[in-house]
This record gives structure tokens, C-alpha cells and sequence, in this order.
């Protein structure tokens, strides 16, 4: 079971989250440019770290915002979470 | 090798059992291999198998960093079946139901194939739609379904329960016969003995950590044994092909997950068939130890933990006791976890990729047993010829750039 703290009302339990994938993955700009393969970049290619993983997440059954958490997938400890307006933060191991 | 029969076991019983002969080798890595496995599962073990037995090449290691069927092939709940949507899909896994068949002779091993039956339920009008429609996709490619009605359900499986009062009742079902489980370990070391008797080497505890790529040409693998040189190497790593893309430089349209599934306490023999629901989100079938073996969807988030939270346990169970209330006193024994690799469209991948030598099996996410056999023999060819199998075609990488997905999300995604 994940304890998850939400940015603004603290830590939960899992249940009341909903999980949102890979974290900063922005939408391309100039999308009428884009080749085949970068749409299938941006669409489906997933960094899927074993290790450190920026990711989002959903308060669904709370005050219902996105934010970000960092989270090592191989022993599941969370290592940071933040807001969306928060900058990224460098996390080295 | 000597060949296990009837008579063998006889003999190795006047002996106490003490003078079987090893299953297979365990030999130091050579210096350099026509072809290298990646990945001692079920599936990596049949490629190994078929590269040998049908493509002639029979210098080929398979380098496994734990041991055979550690991953999710000794952790999944065994069910076989190939009834999904699309036309591809039926293509690999009738394939490999086929192969399934005769499986045992042709190892000289016995999987325990037991076609039971594999049973999904509809429970409000989408799944009955949704049930109809595979039903004719599935007899369109002359893949024969049934469809019962919860009374010929309730014939079928006597101890569910079909009452409408209740907040999900059975409206129907659709029964494939021919589908059923297998013994899942059994398959690793089948494919795992008549490989080796082939000449494969198999060697486990050796873990790959890199790949030597020079020009865009595979030249071999880095292992935790030293550097092992091969011109073509084949991942079939299930949860950790991310990670050995990454490795070549690679990004791959996979996920990586926990999927969970319990056994119960072992019981009596009375549940001889295997039924699923999508909608409940649970599946149930008994092994032959007499344990129930349930499971259901994956746990939402990435992960390589090989372990997954409480809640989908809860949840699957509180499905488990709507349809099956004789289940209420019954103790789960133990509950595991493994890492599915899940693509998009819920269907796998069996590709070459822009690295010469270069090929990836993996994306099988929560449903890959039942298609070992069809999978490794599909690949095997693959690598053999450097060009796809037909049955393999569809699974090609570019699929997500030229927009050609094969959706398999309503047949997959907790039904495995
Ligand atoms: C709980 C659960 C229930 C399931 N139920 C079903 C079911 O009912 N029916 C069904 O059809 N499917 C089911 N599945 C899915 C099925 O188990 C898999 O799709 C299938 O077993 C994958 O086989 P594989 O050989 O590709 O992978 P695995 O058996 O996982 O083998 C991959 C191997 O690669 C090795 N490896 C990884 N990285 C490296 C490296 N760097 N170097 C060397 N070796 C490496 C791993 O140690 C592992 O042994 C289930 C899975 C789980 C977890
Ligand atoms: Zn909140």
C-alpha cells in the first residue's frame, strides 16, 4: 500500500488516487511538423525507469488536482512531490 | 538424453529416485554464440528451442540473471485461451493453442495442459455486447465459441451464483472448450531440457548489463560473466525490456507493472473450470494441488517491485464473494506479484529494431503464457531469417508510428 501525500491536503491512503503516468511529457509545439515517429515518441514511447521515475498523479477522491511525484519504482519510496507550477526537482541516485 | 517414459519412471523407482539424469547442463558461456537469448521465461526458452529444432542453429545461449521461469512465467495463474478481437491476434495465439496440443510429446515432458474450459461472464448489456461481438469476430476466423445463457452458466459452474439480486448479475457467458490451463514451471523446464539436449547452453545467474554495438551492428552482450560476442542477440525480458532497451539506446512503447494473483488454502476438487470476469474484476480457477487460484487487473502504477498494494486484493476478493458466497470461509495461503510489460494497445511486440541484430519479444503484459509455444516459435523464425514470421508481422515495432495498433484492450485488460 502506497502513502501518498497530496501537495495540498497531505498524506492519503493509495485508494483515494488515481495514477497518471510519466511526468513531464510535453505536447509538441509545432504538431503539423511532426514526423510519424515523433508522434509515436510523444504518443506511446515511455522512459519506464527501473529506479527513479517522474511521475503524476490525481487527489480523485479528495480536492481532485494534479500534481507530481518522484518515486523510485524499484523499492516504491517516494523521493519528492510537487505541484505542477514547481519546478522539477534534480534527483541524483 | 534419455527419454522419460513410463518404463523410466519404474526404473528410477527400484533406485530410490537416485540415479535420474540431470534435466540440462549448466555449462560456463563460450566466447561467442550464433544467436544469444536474453531472458530464461517460457517464452525466451522456446525461442532457444525452435531456433535449434526448426531453424538449424543450434550454437545459441540463453543468459537468464536469476533462474528458469523465475519471472512471470512461475508466477502466473496458467490460463490459455485465444479468444480476443482482432484477426492478428487470433493469428499468434490459435497458433500457439495448436502448439499446445501436442506440447507434451513433443517435449518428451509433461505440461499438464488441461483443457477445462475458459469461461468469461457478461454482467450489464456492454459486456454482453462487447461478448457478442469477439464471439463473431472469433467465429469469423473458425475459432469456436460458445455462448451460454446463466442458466446453462449456472449448469456449467454449479456453485456460482446467478440470482439477479445482485448489484452485478450473470447475464451470460462465452465458453471456449478448448482453452484451459497448463502447469506453468513444467514449460520453462521442458523447453528448458529439450533445448539443452539440442545443444543450447543455458545459463542462468548471469545477468546482461550492456550491449556492444559498433555501427548500428549488434557485436554482443556485456554480462556479469564478461563480454559474450553474438551477431544477434533476441530480448525476451517481459517486465525488464525497457530497461535492456535503454541499454541500446532504445524507447519502447512499454510499461512496466505489478500484477498480483493469491491461492487459497488447497481444497477438494469441485471447481473444474476456469471462469473470468472483466467486469467484477475477478478470475478463479483450481490447480491440481487443489489451491483456488484468483487474480484480476494490474496495480495501476509502474513498477519493478515484484509485489503490489492491498487494495486490488480487496477488491478482487469482494468479487470473488458476490458470485462464489461458498468461497466465504476459505483462507488465502499466500499472495505474489510479478512485472508485466504492457504496451498501449494491449498487444505484444515481436520485432526487429533499428539496431542489425537486434530483436525484441516482449509487451505480452498480463496475458503472455498462453502464447509461449506460438511466441517462441514466431521469433525463432524472425531471428533465424532476419525478416518477420507472417503471424509476427502485425507485432512489429513501427506499428506506432504508421497507426496500425492491434486493440486488444477489451480482451486483455484483466482477463490474461
Ligand atoms: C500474476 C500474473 C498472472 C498472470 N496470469 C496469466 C494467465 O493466466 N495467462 C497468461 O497467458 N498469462 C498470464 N500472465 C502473463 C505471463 O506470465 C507472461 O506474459 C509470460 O509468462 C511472459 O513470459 P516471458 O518468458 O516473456 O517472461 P518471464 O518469464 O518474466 O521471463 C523473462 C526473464 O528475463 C530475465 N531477465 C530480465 N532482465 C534480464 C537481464 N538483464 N539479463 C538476463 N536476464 C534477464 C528475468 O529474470 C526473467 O526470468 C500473468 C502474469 C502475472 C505476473
Ligand atoms: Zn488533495
Amino acid at each position: 500500500m502506497l502513502l501518498i501525500t497530496c501537495p495540498y491536503c497531505g498524506p492519503r491512503s493509495e485508494e483515494e488516487f488515481a495514477y497518471g503516468g510519466e511526468g513531464h511529457i510535453a505536447r509538441p509545439a509545432d504538431t503539423d511538423g511532426l514526423s510519424d515517429d515523433e508522434w509515436a515518441d510523444y504518443l506511446f514511447m515511455r522512459t519506464n525507469p527501473k529506479g527513479v521515475h517522474y511521475e503524476r498523479w490525481v487527489h480523485a477522491h479528495g480536492c481532485r488536482r494534479w500534481f507530481n511525484a518522484v518515486r523510485d519504482t524499484a523499492t516504491n519510496e517516494f523521493l519528492a512531490f510537487y505541484r505542477v507550477d514547481e519546478k522539477k526537482p534534480e534527483i541524483d541516485r | 538424453m534419455k527419454k522419460y517414459s513410463v518404463f523410466s519412471l519404474v526404473r528410477n523407482a527400484l533406485d530410490y529416485h537416485r540415479n535420474w539424469q540431470q534435466a540440462w547442463r549448466s555449462p560456463a558461456p563460450k566466447s561467442a554464440y550464433d544467436v544469444i537469448v536474453v531472458g530464461g521465461g517460457g517464452h525466451g526458452l522456446a525461442t532457444a528451442y525452435y531456433l535449434a529444432k526448426e531453424c538449424g542453429i543450434t550454437n545459441v545461449a540463453v543468459i537468464e540473471k536469476g533462474w528458469l521461469g523465475g519471472g512471470n512465467t512461475g508466477r502466473n495463474t496458467t490460463i490459455i485461451r485465444a479468444n480476443y478481437l482482432q484477426d492478428e491476434s487470433t493469428g499468434i495465439y490459435a497458433h500457439a493453442l495448436d502448439l499446445w496440443d501436442t506440447l507434451s510429446t513433443e517435449l518428451n515432458y509433461n505440461v499438464m495442459f488441461s483443457k477445462r474450459g475458459v469461461l468469461h461472464l457478461a454482467h450489464n448489456q456492454h459486456d454482453l455486447k462487447e461478448l457478442a461481438r469477439r464471439h463473431n469476430a472469433n467465429r469469423m476466423m473458425a475459432n469456436e465459441l460458445e455462448f451460454l445463457t446463466p442458466e446453462q452458466v449456472k449448469a456449467f459452474v454449479p456453485i456460482i451464483n446467478i440470482s439477479p439480486d445482485v448489484r452485478y448479475p450473470v447475464l451470460g457467458g462465452s465458453l471456449q472448450r478448448r482453452a484451459g490451463v497448463a502447469r506453468h514451471d513444467a514449460v520453462a523446464w521442458g523447453y528448458a531440457r529439450a533445448a539443452d539436449s539440442l545443444g543450447v547452453d543455458i545459463i542462468q545467474n548471469c545477468e546482461v548489463t550492456g550491449f556492444r554495438i559498433e555501427q548500428g551492428q549488434m557485436k554482443g552482450v556485456e554480462t556479469t560473466r564478461g563480454f559474450i560476442a553474438s551477431p544477434k542477440v533476441g530480448c525476451v525480458a517481459a517486465g525488464h525490456s525497457s530497461v535492456l532497451g535503454a541499454m541500446a539506446g532504445l524507447r519502447l512503447p512499454i510499461e512496466s507493472h505489478p500484477l498480483q494473483a493469491l491461492v487459497s488454502e488447497p481444497l477438494k476438487p469441485f471447481f473444474d473450470t476456469v471462469v473470468m470476469s472483466n467486469t467484477v474484476h475477478v478470475y478463479v480457477s483450481q490447480s491440481d494441488k487443489g489451491e483456488l487460484v484468483m487474480g484480476a487487473g494490474i496495480d495501476a502504477y509502474n513498477g519493478y517491485s515484484q509485489r503490489g498494494s492491498l487494495p486490488p486484493i480487496e477488491h478482487l476478493l469482494s468479487a470473488a464473494m458476490e458470485l462464489y458466497p461458498v468461497f466465504s470461509r476459505v483462507r488465502v495461503l499466500r499472495k505474489w506479484g510479478g512485472i508485466v510489460d504492457i504496451c498501449p494497445d494491449a498487444s505484444p511486440l515481436i520485432t526487429k529494431t533499428p539496431v542489425q541484430g537486434l530483436y525484441f519479444n516482449c509487451g505480452w503484459g498480463t496475458g503472455g503464457f498462453k502464447a509461449t509455444p506460438g511466441s517462441g516459435h514466431v521469433f525463432a523464425h524472425t531471428i533465424a531469417r532476419d525478416d518477420p514470421h507472417p503471424l509476427a508481422a502485425a507485432f512489429r515495432l513501427e506499428r506506432f508510428a504508421t497507426g496500425n495498433l492491434v486493440d486488444e484492450n477489451l480482451a486483455a485488460a484483466v482477463a490474461h
